[in-house]
């Protein structure tokens, strides 16, 4: 039943797991404030757990019952999520010193929720998929209220919380329901039950999967379950934020599409329609409530509502080229916005950090290089070419069109000029308009760094676009055996 | 229909164990001990919470910390009888999944200790 090489799969997560309590242990007796310690520790954590995720056992490997599973899918999105943690990290390290926040638990949460993180994406049943599930949130709610003694803060962790709360009420709800109908929670069984279309498709068996699939576009922030995001993108600390729209929404939008493609693939007919709905709302929403925005923050989480609609056009599909756009696409969007909130968690004037979209007026001229990278990624998002977001958008689209779903591609295009607008706006108020009071610089050196490296990306994609594209292909495949 | 009942005579000679000690438990204090009732004694809750009031009052953060603490502890040993009981079923794997499982519990209880969420002052 149990055997030692059961665990070779499991390596990265019981490392991270692993150092994350020893890391507890040592921060709560070291002498002095250990944060500084503790947060390139994590940082050095995630990049091993990074190693060892290409380390397991190739091939597909089932273990724990089934339970958990490993194959090239895991590997490729553990990889975004992992790169996605660390980097919020680096990004934390100046924020948590001049935000007071400088407090050790910090780091451990979100290795632990990157603990969490890679059990969603390895998950083949649905009950490790809600335990990875709320491993995950609940540590991402105690870090959104993690400036307790600020009022935003915690409203928005207490938001969080309780709109997280219902909807992991609701994907329960579904998963007891596809239980019941169909007799199983393990995603290769139900597979076989519905292989070649021959098992019975009860109602209440779709209505489980309506509930799955609401609990999961909760967690991906998809409309109509989109309420809590900028809310709680603004309120949380800026840091808090570039976590949350980085690597949660990786791992919750890979194990979407393996929660939807795995058991359910053969049943295309009964789910295609809901994720048609999600994605079109989605991608709308983002385009046209993100034009009144003010602050960046706010204006960030309307545009992560706008891209997770953009890449469930992919899994609208359900094809493995659509799936194949899913990957790319996350991992474009993981590199732009990494890039956006290094250079949002730079805008420091005088009296601390300022969010509004006003204040970046002049930034060409004050500071050239940090206007570039932000113009770049800007530019990205709005999917112009030849940067890395035009290739995101176009290999969903291309996967839609070829599903022979043109209705969503118009959608999808015709938002993505809406959403260009004020991406461009926030170009144009750069580059022409008067500057205000200039931001302290140099940027921080680690800020520096990873918006560089984010540019660069962005910006040679068009020139190496093979690596990703064949990590994506081959994570692709391994959801369609 | 004889044999079903007879395997149910220890669930019935327990039942009347545990109510006639308990009624023995709650009638003997009336017979022996020394009886002086005042308001506070009387009322319902001793540790100082007024049982009516309004519900949005404040009270000191540290009963909620306690509260929480032990919440954790409570389900654990919730969790703990049904693994003893099944221990023989679920072999060695099981033991030591429960083995990770309190050391993981351990590890935060080291951490609250440290911490000070245990000390009233």
């Amino acid at each position: 039943m149990f055997v030692a090489k059961d665990l070779a799969p499991l390596v990265p997560e019981l490392f991270v797991a692993v150092s994350a309590m020893v890391l507890l242990l040592y921060g709560v007796f070291a002498k002095g404030n250990p944060t500084r310690t503790v947060v390139w520790a994590s940082v050095l954590v995630l990049v091993v757990a990074l190693v060892l995720v290409w380390q397991v056992p190739a091939g597909r490997q089932a273990v724990l019952s089934g339970m958990f599973v490993t194959d090239s899918f895991t590997a490729v999105m553990k990889s975004l999520v992992l790169i996605g943690s660390a980097v919020s990290l680096v990004l934390s390290v100046g924020f948590i010193r001049q935000e007071e926040m400088e407090r050790f638990e910090f780091p451990v949460l979100l290795l632990l929720a990157t603990v969490g993180m890679m059990m969603m994406v390895s998950a083949n049943d649905l009950i490790s998929l809600y335990v990875g599930l709320e491993l995950q949130s609940l540590a991402l709610y105690v870090v959104a209220a993690f400036r307790r003694d600020s009022e935003r803060s915690t409203e928005a962790g207490l938001k969080y919380f309780v709109l997280g709360a219902l909807s992991s009420g609701m994907l329960l709800y579904g998963a007891s329901l596809i239980y019941g109908f169909a007799g199983s929670t393990n995603f290769t069984d139900l597979a076989k039950l519905f292989a070649g279309g021959h098992g019975h498709v009860s109602v209440g068996l779709v209505v489980g999967i309506v509930f799955l699939a609401a609990g999961l576009a909760f967690k991906v922030s998809a409309v109509p379950f989109h309420m809590w995001t900028p809310d709680v993108y603004e309120g949380a600390p800026t840091a808090v934020t570039a976590f949350f729209a980085s690597a949660p929404k990786v791992a919750a939008m890979a194990l979407f599409v393996r929660a939807i493609i795995s058991p359910f693939g053969a049943l295309v007919a009964e789910w295609q329609q809901i994720i048609i709905l999600l994605a079109g709302a989605s991608m709308l929403l983002g385009a046209f409530a993100a034009i009144w925005q003010k602050n960046i923050k706010r204006l960030m989480a309307y545009s992560s509502i706008g891209h997770v609609g953009f890449a469930l056009v992919g899994l609208a599909a359900g094809t493995s080229e659509g799936v194949r756009g899913v990957v790319v696409y996350m991992a474009v969007y993981l590199a732009m916005t990494l890039g956006t909130f290094a250079c949002i968690l730079a805008m420091r004037q005088k009296n601390g950090l300022v969010e509004g979209i006003d204040d970046l007026a002049g930034l060409a001229r004050t500071q050239p290089g940090m206007a570039f990278a932000l113009a770049v990624f800007m530019f990205s998002l709005a999917g112009v070419p030849p940067l890395a977001g035009f290739f995101g958008k176009f290999y969903v689209f291309m996967a839609a069109i070829n599903a022979k779903l043109y209705v969503l591609s118009v959608i999808g295009v015709l938002s993505s000029v809406v959403g260009a607008f004020y991406y461009l706006r926030i170009v144009k108020i750069m580059y022409f308009d008067a500057p205000g009071e200039p931001f302290l610089h140099p940027m921080p050196r680690e800020l520096g760094v990873v918006a560089a490296v984010a540019s660069l990306f962005t910006l040679l994609f068009v020139v190496f676009p093979m690596p990703i594209l064949n990590g994506a292909a081959m994570a692709a495949k391994a959801l369609f055996p | 229909m004889d044999a079903l009942l007879r395997e149910y005579l220890p669930i019935l000679i327990f039942l009347g164990l545990a109510i006639g000690l308990a009624a023995v438990m709650g009638l003997v204090p009336f017979i022996t001990a020394r009886q002086k009732p005042d308001p506070e004694k009387l009322s319902t809750y001793e540790c100082g919470f007024e049982p009516f009031s309004d519900s949005r009052k404040q009270f000191d953060v540290r009963f909620y910390l306690v509260a929480i603490l032990f919440i954790i502890f409570d389900l654990e040993v919730a969790f703990l009888f049904p693994w003893a009981i099944s221990l023989g079923e679920i072999g060695p794997f099981g033991f030591w999944s429960m083995m990770v499982f309190l050391g993981v519990l351990t590890v935060g209880f080291v951490y609250e200790w440290k911490k000070g969420a245990l000390e009233w002052e």
